[in-house]
């Protein structure tokens, strides 16, 4: 009836290919990477996603074979891999800065690879010729590198580590260099390469909003560690941390101390003279222990009216209103000062809205809305 | 505006006018001239006039030149001379150059410093320093009899190997410097692009990191090639009586023959075997500069 949904990492009998087991890997005194293990799985689209010096590119270069791991080992399809060359994995990889070799044109760039598998001639024109077509390039292929635009270079790049047919292709913060417009046009031609060539993708990107878009499971880094592996509605909608929460999107944190009133439901101790907040959360928290309520901006409601029957509803002032064009964000100050971000969609024209600054108005979310965090 | 840009051209063109064109002017008429025992030595002079100046001149030294082969065997032991030397210090000089570029980013200065050292010292102490290495009672051949590689001294000074080795010395920093500059301007990523596409490290080498560094070598080698070609103390001084070069002759028809007609006409012709490479040198810096754009 339904379609499959494509999830191969809940299916205990899918082999992994790619695997981490207990990866470290040491530069002198810095430990980049700590007792990592990780699986990627076949036809993935895996996004990395970290601020820098995490340790997401240490990982790729792992993967490329460019390093080693200082101990425990990397397995691709099965097979330890860290004492195999670079030249020797089927594995390929787009360079951060595309690394095209400026002294061939786009066509030469291309067939780089492959002549080195001493294809024969009529082989390699073939797949070059199919490699400039998946990527609209027909056009420059005689060209050299400096000679078009760099929209143009990154799917040269593409093309040039696709051309092998690697098992794996790892892309090194692929769009970093584009602009925001050719940037969200080339994620979604990323996804249909992906999709149209079956190959395992591996993205490495600082940009939350590029590993939302791409990926089938988003894996956030900190500090050479895994913070948190989802799919990309999991990490938005169900943060393990606060870290992951702070780090994808906005977030409103609530710091509180709990109290079980049966089911699933917490009241929340959160501040002097306040009434307590009511929330879910499906993992247990312990009698008055500490926990930050994390909930989105667009899941609290703004209205001048306290409404009615809201579980959570506070009383404060807006401070701030950052209006971004379809949305607009509020900033709402509490009596006891924090400040609050509430979020709704710009159904109406500015000249129809009724919340302005230095109103007073209530901010209200359901006992769902957010989520319940240890740390 | 107009004058200013005439102003910004007619600057390098007097430049080339004075200094290159009219000395060269000069040394063509007196490759024209005959020989006589006077001050200057050779005849005519603008003291004659005009006229007879002109109708004096002719090609009686170029046509010498052609009939003793004395010249043209110096013209081609030099070409020789300059061409394999050109090659040794690109084979000595290019490791160096690729170990400076790949070494850590706070020993390059160094490394660099120790390139351009030897240039604070004057070039003739230098070249009498290998005459103090190379002859028989020199170091090295001290050092090998002392380890007993050799039992007798080998005969180095005087002969072509020493010219080879003064060659190669006194220009690789030419060598070394072009081809450094462009080694390290060279992103390394691409090295690693070339493995990940299935290179081996030597492969990589050869069709990603030599391809990229051939202006550098290009460049670098025409500067040693230029130079070397008309050499005449390293010769002289290492190369002894057996190595003819075009350089040493030149020298001994101005000083020794004081037949300064035939030198003249020794350099012109020196000079215009040399506009070729210098046209090549020319050509390969433009196309570089047009690349970088």
């Amino acid at each position: 009836m339904s379609q499959t949904v494509f999830a191969p990492w809940n299916d205990p009998a899918e082999k992994p290919l790619i695997r981490f087991q207990n990866v470290t890997k040491k530069f002198g005194e810095f430990t980049a990477i700590e007792d990592l293990s990780l699986d990627i799985y076949a036809q993935e689209f895996f996004a990395l996603l970290g601020p820098s010096g995490c340790g997401k590119t240490t990982m790729m270069r792992m993967l490329a074979g460019f390093e080693n791991p200082t101990s425990g080992q990397i397995e691709l399809a099965g097979q330890d891999i860290a004492q195999v060359p670079p030249n020797k994995r089927a594995v390929n990889m787009m360079f951060q800065s595309y690394a095209l070799f400026p002294h061939l044109s786009v066509w030469d760039n291309i067939a780089f690879g492959l002549r080195r598998d001493k294809l024969d001639k009529d082989a390699i024109a073939a797949r070059v010729a199919e490699m400039l077509k998946l990527t609209r390039l027909e056009k420059f292929a005689r060209r050299k590198p400096h000679q078009i635009s760099g929209g143009q270079r990154q799917r040269v790049a593409l093309a040039r580590s696709l051309a092998k047919a690697p098992k794996l292709l790892l892309l090194d913060e692929p769009l970093g260099a584009l602009d925001k417009k050719l940037r969200q046009d080339t994620q979604f031609e990323l996804m249909d390469i992906q999709e149209s060539t079956g190959t395992t993708f591996v993205i490495v990107t600082h940009d939350q909003e590029e590993a939302m878009t791409v990926a089938s499971r988003v894996a956030v880094m900190d500090e050479g560690r895994i913070i948190q592996v989802a799919t990309p509605a999991e990490i938005y909608e169900a943060p393990n941390s606060v870290y992951v929460a702070d780090f994808i999107g906005d977030v409103n944190i609530i710091e509180a101390r709990t109290k079980a009133v049966g089911g699933d439901q917490y009241h929340l101790t959160w501040a002097d003279g306040q009434a307590p907040l009511t929330a879910t959360s499906a993992a247990p928290f312990g009698e008055d222990s500490k926990a930050h309520l994390a909930i989105r901006p667009e899941k609290i409601k703004i209205t001048t009216e306290r409404p009615e029957g809201a579980p959570n509803a506070l009383q404060g002032k807006v401070l701030d209103i950052a209006y971004l064009g379809n949305l607009s964000t509020y900033h709402v100050e509490l009596p006891g000062g924090q400040i609050i971000k509430a979020q709704t969609a710009n159904t109406r024209r500015i000249a129809r809205r009724d919340i302005t600054w230095e109103d007073p108005v209530w901010i209200s979310w359901s006992a769902t809305a957010g989520v319940l965090l240890a740390q | 505006m107009n004058m200013r840009r005439f102003a910004l051209i007619a600057v390098p063109y007097f430049w080339l006018l004075a200094l290159f064109l009219l000395p060269f002017l000069i040394v063509f008429k007196i490759s024209l001239s005959d020989m006589a025992l006077a001050i200057p030595p050779y005849t005519p002079t603008i003291k004659d006039g005009i006229s007879a100046l002109i109708s004096q001149l002719d090609f009686e030294n170029f046509a010498f030149l052609a009939s003793d082969d004395l010249y043209w065997k110096a013209y081609l032991s030099s070409l020789r001379i300059a061409l394999i030397s050109t090659i040794l210090t690109l084979m000595v000089g290019y490791p160096i150059a690729y170990g400076m570029a790949r070494a850590p980013e706070e020993w390059r200065a160094t490394l660099m410093m120790l390139v351009i050292l030897p240039f604070w010292t004057s070039f003739l102490i230098r070249v009498y320093a290998w005459m103090g290495i190379l002859s028989n009672e020199g170091l090295l051949n001290q050092f090998l009899l002392w380890t007993g590689l050799t039992g007798e001294p080998l005969q180095i000074l005087n002969t072509t190997t020493a010219v080879y080795i003064g060659i190669v010395y006194t220009y690789l920093p030419f060598m070394i410097l072009p081809i450094y500059a462009a080694l390290d301007r060279m992103d390394e990523s691409l090295i690693e692009a070339a493995e990940d596409l299935g290179c081996s490290r030597m492969q990589a080498f050869w069709l990603v990191t030599i391809p990229l560094s051939r202006n550098g070598i290009v460049a670098g080698s025409f500067l040693v090639f230029i130079p070397a070609l008309g050499e005449f103390v390293i010769p002289s001084l290492l190369g002894g009586s057996g190595t003819l070069m075009i350089g040493k002759v030149l020298w001994e028809e101005f000083f020794n023959n004081r037949d300064w007609p035939v030198a003249s006409a020794v350099a012109v012709i020196l000079l215009l075997i040399l506009i070729i490479p210098i046209i090549l040198f020319q050509r390969n810096q433009q196309k570089q500069a047009e690349a970088e754009q």
